[in-house]
């Protein structure tokens, strides 16, 4: 510190570079208003109904991860209720964008399942046998089980064929595509005489998996997924051969047994859909103990970044022992039915970490990883009764008028009282919390645009109080300094001696009150979270203008003979210190 | 503002002291007084959660898209707020989407829900058709409370921890814990006793106060820390050096107090007396209360309690009976100095001096001898005291080879 304060100037100059270079900054991202929270300038709400009857429980807890996903770096101060017995409404400050409401309302359900088969089907109209049955599992009764071994087997090693040989743009694909088409086309016929009688059941409950009825024998089948995945059973590979992309309704995710399913997205080289027959689930989405986006190394595509738990990352492991290598050995990372991604395993994965690329654009990877970070919901919405409309403000007009009003007419009592008591002092004080307000104000306009920090009624109170806090550290320090004047220094003396006990008191308060943001900012949720993040900010800017600002500007002021030799308005004459005479410094 | 200087100065040099840690019964007695009757208050009046806390109804008012406006939405507010209705009282009344309002309102009774649809419909001209009720949920569900309270244990723990390695006294840790204690307390008692609605920015305020209070008694501790570094050299005991720090932060104490007081004050006004209802006078009367009781605990209770847990430990006793002795010494220096009369016997023998030299002990005592006997009951106790002065500690030289002045014969020849 000795060399701060020989050069008090410096410090002052670099903390007002800096504080330009933010205000730069504000101008680059171009809102020069702060974002205000639901209650000054409403927002929009979203009302989710749920898909059939819900458990209270349920719904509480879907209430919760939504409540975790829009409020995911906690400052945005989003709104979530329950309504009746099946409704979630969510408000989310300011326009919202498309993103946002796919990261709310996604159900997020991740699974890791083997692929056993895979091919590339045209999303072109698919003939009304097939497209009715498709949807869940498997649906296929014992009864056809030997029928549908025998025609099933041949193609399964076909099939096979095309996933070994399938690098996923290869031209051999093309050829093989309408082979297997046609061979669909022949599945129809194969069972003209179930369809007619099992499509409607089906279409009726398409959400039930106890339709699907798998034989004992059937079930020890994929018991063990790898080997079921060189060899399936011939009930799944018949559904799988019945199956047509896209799906016309969706698909239900049963994990304990094999999926056949759609991609997420068309292959953008052949503009085709492709469709997967897939293990039960391997690593459950519950496995996942965070989720990031972010580049890969040597790529370009974002990417979502996962971690495994570690009953997750041993079974990765046990997979990757067994199909590290080989190319035809494929396994996909499904979410919410759908399949995102089919990758092959380089190496063996030892850690644990795991990650999904795709087509993603940087705010696509952003929403599914903050979906995937808080777990699945545990009930699905009806996208057709959900609805999205813009609300107002909650709160009167006038109360934030009123707030802004009381709020000022008090920090000028408190620059008067600073004034009357500190006299000279007090415009060091008054400049202070002028800075301070100024880098508050900076840091509040970036936050908004970068972390979504929205202003809330609260929080504003909250930086109007938090200007109390900030100038106790100057009056702290101010105490000091006529301590030291007291016990007989000169000003000049006086002021670094007090300054470096003002230092240790104001860190150590000052830790306490970051202790208890950065705390309840980790823990809490909600508004606790947001008011966290306003005191640990006020409470480091406190601590900048303390050490950059407030402390170069006394020494630098400790240069002037009105201070040092005590004028009557300095604030540091003999009668304001109550002594009798004031001690001399080296020129006084 | 003169006459506040000085008192500042008299404070700092011990000219002028408050005794704060002297008089801890009466302290503990005031402080005790209004525990009780906040919790008396809490147990009897309970808490007045809000909407946010316990769900309630929620009237969507479907109206022409003309009519949706904020000043239709304030209208709507006072006029629900208006009915006497204890439940409506913080009510919340949005705008949604063009052609809806939507006004939620704690729990309500049939009977008082017809009575608000009564009072929608006369306010804005729509019929009963227009107005839909619904059951809301909680926002700040079991969950949030839940997971709040995890963070306030954690952060608890943390803080005990922090002081403790700041200071090295666990000591400081739980009176600093128990201040704390204390200001929450009595903030959730007046909560309770003034029948304000706790919402999500009660709790915020209550929040902040954990912040501050302890901020305020980390300030306090700073000092007491400072003056009971070097005891020995001060002359002084544990307590009066605690008290010393006291009266030496209280204008800094008093300042501070007055410039956070000021705004919040302010806002408290303005949200209570001009608007009535609303966040704003939740959150300023937690701040206002917590942040005075955090003031007030840091100087009347966290100081005394640390200084007399302080006065258990044995060496600060020692140094206190140390002290004792000392000041008696100093105040008559020739006390244990018999007074000689004329003919006073002299006795040979020593040891047949009872041990007395006080001019009320009795005569024969007196006429044992003139040898100067020890004070041996500077603690009115009748215990040995310990001598005025400490053991001479080694100086700070020893075990180095310090410097000779040898005689001018011997010294270099230049």
């Amino acid at each position: 510190m000795a060399r701060t304060s020989a050069r008090p100037g410096r410090t002052v100059t670099v903390f007002f570079i800096g504080l330009a270079l933010a205000y730069v900054l504000v101008a680059v991202v171009g809102t020069w208003k702060p974002a205000l929270g639901l209650d000054l300038e409403g927002g929009t709400q979203i009302t989710l109904t749920a898909k059939g009857s819900v458990s209270k429980d349920n719904l509480n807890e879907a209430a919760n991860i939504i409540d975790s996903r829009v409020n995911g770096s906690g400052v945005t101060e989003a709104a979530v209720t329950t309504q009746g017995n099946n409704q979630i409404v969510v408000q989310i400050p300011g326009n919202t964008s498309n993103n946002l409401i796919q990261t709310v309302v996604r159900q997020a359900q991740l699974r890791f399942r083997l692929v056993a088969q895979v091919a590339p089907t045209t999303p072109t109209p698919t003939p009304p046998a097939p497209s009715s049955s498709p949807t869940t599992g498997l649906p296929v009764p014992p009864t056809s089980t030997p029928k549908a071994q025998k025609s099933g087997q041949p193609k399964a090693k076909q099939s096979k064929q095309t996933g070994k040989n399938r690098p996923p743009a290869l031209l051999g694909k093309k050829n093989l595509a309408p082979d297997t088409k046609k061979k669909n086309k022949n599945k129809p016929s194969n069972k003209p005489s179930q369809s007619p009688t099992q499509s409607p059941t089906q279409g009726a409950a398409p959400t039930s998996t106890s339709e699907v009825t798998y034989t004992a024998q059937n079930q020890q089948a994929f018991q063990d997924a790898l080997t079921w995945q060189t060899s399936p059973d011939p009930q799944s590979v018949a559904v799988y051969n019945a199956f047509t992309c896209p799906a016309k309704t969706p698909v239900v995710d049963d994990p304990t047994i094999p999926l056949v399913t759609c991609s997420q997205d068309v292959d953008p080289n052949t503009g085709q859909y492709t469709k997967y027959l897939l293990s039960p689930a391997l690593i459950e989405g519950t496995s996942i103990t965070s989720a990031s986006a972010g580049i890969p190394q040597n790529q370009v595509q974002w990417a979502v970044n996962l971690q495994l738990d570690g009953k997750g990352s041993d079974e990765q492991r046990r997979l990757s022992q067994a199909m590290a290598g080989d190319q035809s050995k494929t396994f996909a990372i499904v979410l919410d039915g759908k399949v995102i991604s089919a990758p092959f395993f380089q190496g063996v994965i030892a850690g644990g970490t795991s990650q999904i690329t795709g087509n993603f654009t940087e705010d696509e990877a952003k929403s599914l990883a903050t979906s995937l970070k808080y777990g699945a919901l545990p009930i699905t919405f009806d996208k057709s009764k959900q609805t999205i409309q813009q609300i107002g403000p909650s709160l009167a007009g006038d109360q934030l008028t009123a707030g802004i009003t009381a709020g000022i007419a008090g920090l000028l009592l408190v620059m008067i009282y600073c004034l009357f008591y500190y006299r000279g002092l007090g415009l060091v004080v008054i400049a202070s919390l002028l800075v301070a307000g100024a880098t508050t104000y900076a840091m509040v306009l970036l936050l908004a645009k970068t972390a979504g920090f929205t202003l809330t009624l609260p929080g504003i109170a909250g930086l109007i109080v938090a200007v109390g806090i900030t100038a106790d550290s100057f009056i702290v320090f101010f105490e000091r300094i006529r301590d030291e004047m007291r016990s007989g220094k000169s000003m000049r003396v006086a002021v670094e001696a007090g300054w470096v006990r003002a230092r240790a008191t104001c860190v150590a308060a000052d830790s306490v009150s970051i202790l208890a943001a950065v705390v309840l900012y980790i823990f809490a949720a909600g508004v606790v979270k947001g008011f966290a993040f306003a005191l640990g900010l006020s409470t480091v800017i406190d601590l900048a203008v303390f050490f950059w600002f407030t402390h170069p500007m006394v020494s630098w002021l400790a240069r002037f003979p009105f201070f040092y030799k005590g004028h009557k308005l300095s604030g540091l004459d003999a009668e304001n210190l109550g002594l009798d005479r004031l001690p001399a410094g080296g020129r006084a | 503002m003169g006459k506040f200087s000085r008192l500042g100065n008299d404070l700092y040099t011990g000219r002028k002291s408050i005794d704060f840690v002297g008089r801890t019964r009466l302290w503990y007695t005031i402080s005790g007084l209004i525990i009780v009757a906040a919790i008396l208050g809490l147990y009897f009046r309970g808490l007045n959660f809000g909407l946010e806390f316990r769900g309630g109804a929620q009237f969507t008012v479907s109206m022409d898209s003309s009519q949706v406006t904020q000043d239709n939405a304030d209208k709507l507010r006072n006029a629900v707020a208006d009915t006497g209705i204890p439940s409506t009282q913080q009510v919340v009344v949005t705008t949604a989407g063009r052609n809806s309002i939507l006004i939620e309102t704690e729990p309500l009774t049939p009977v008082e829900s017809v009575q608000v649809q009564n009072t929608i419909e006369q306010t804005v001209n729509v019929t009963k058709a227009d107005i839909s009720t619904d059951e809301i949920g909680p926002s700040w569900g079991k969950e949030v409370a839940k997971r709040s309270i995890i963070g306030l244990i954690v952060f608890l723990i943390l803080v005990v921890l922090l002081i403790w390695g700041y200071f090295r006294q666990w000591k400081m840790s739980v009176a600093a814990i128990v201040a704390l204690a204390h200001d929450l307390i009595i903030t959730i008692g007046i909560y309770a006793l003034s029948g304000f609605e706790v919402t999500p920015a009660t709790v915020t305020g209550v929040l902040t106060i954990l912040g501050f209070s302890l901020y305020d008694t980390v300030v306090v501790f700073d000092k007491v820390r400072e003056n009971t570094k070097n005891l020995r050299a001060s002359h002084m005991t544990y307590a009066e050096a605690a008290n010393l720090a006291v009266n030496q932060t209280l204008v800094r104490s008093i300042n501070t107090s007055i410039v956070a007081l000021i705004p919040v004050g302010a806002i408290l006004y303005v949200g209570a007396v001009q608007l009535g209802s609303g966040a704003l006078k939740d959150l300023a009367l937690a701040l206002f209360v917590g942040m005075a009781a955090g003031a007030y605990s840091s100087i009347f209770i966290a100081t005394p309690l640390l200084a007399h847990m302080k006065s258990r430990e044995a060496d600060v006793q020692e140094l206190e009976k140390r002290l004792k002795a000392r000041r008696r010494h100093e105040v008559d220096r020739y006390a244990s100095v018999p007074t000689y009369t004329d003919d006073m016997p002299i006795t040979s023998d020593p040891d047949a001096a009872p041990a007395a030299g006080r001019e009320e002990a009795p005569a024969a005592a007196r006429t044992g001898g003139n040898r100067p006997t020890p004070n041996t009951d500077p603690t009115g106790r009748g215990r040995v005291a310990p001598q005025p002065r400490g053991p001479v500690r080694p100086s700070s030289s020893s075990g180095r080879v310090q410097p000779t002045r040898q005689s001018r014969s011997k010294r270099g020849k230049k």
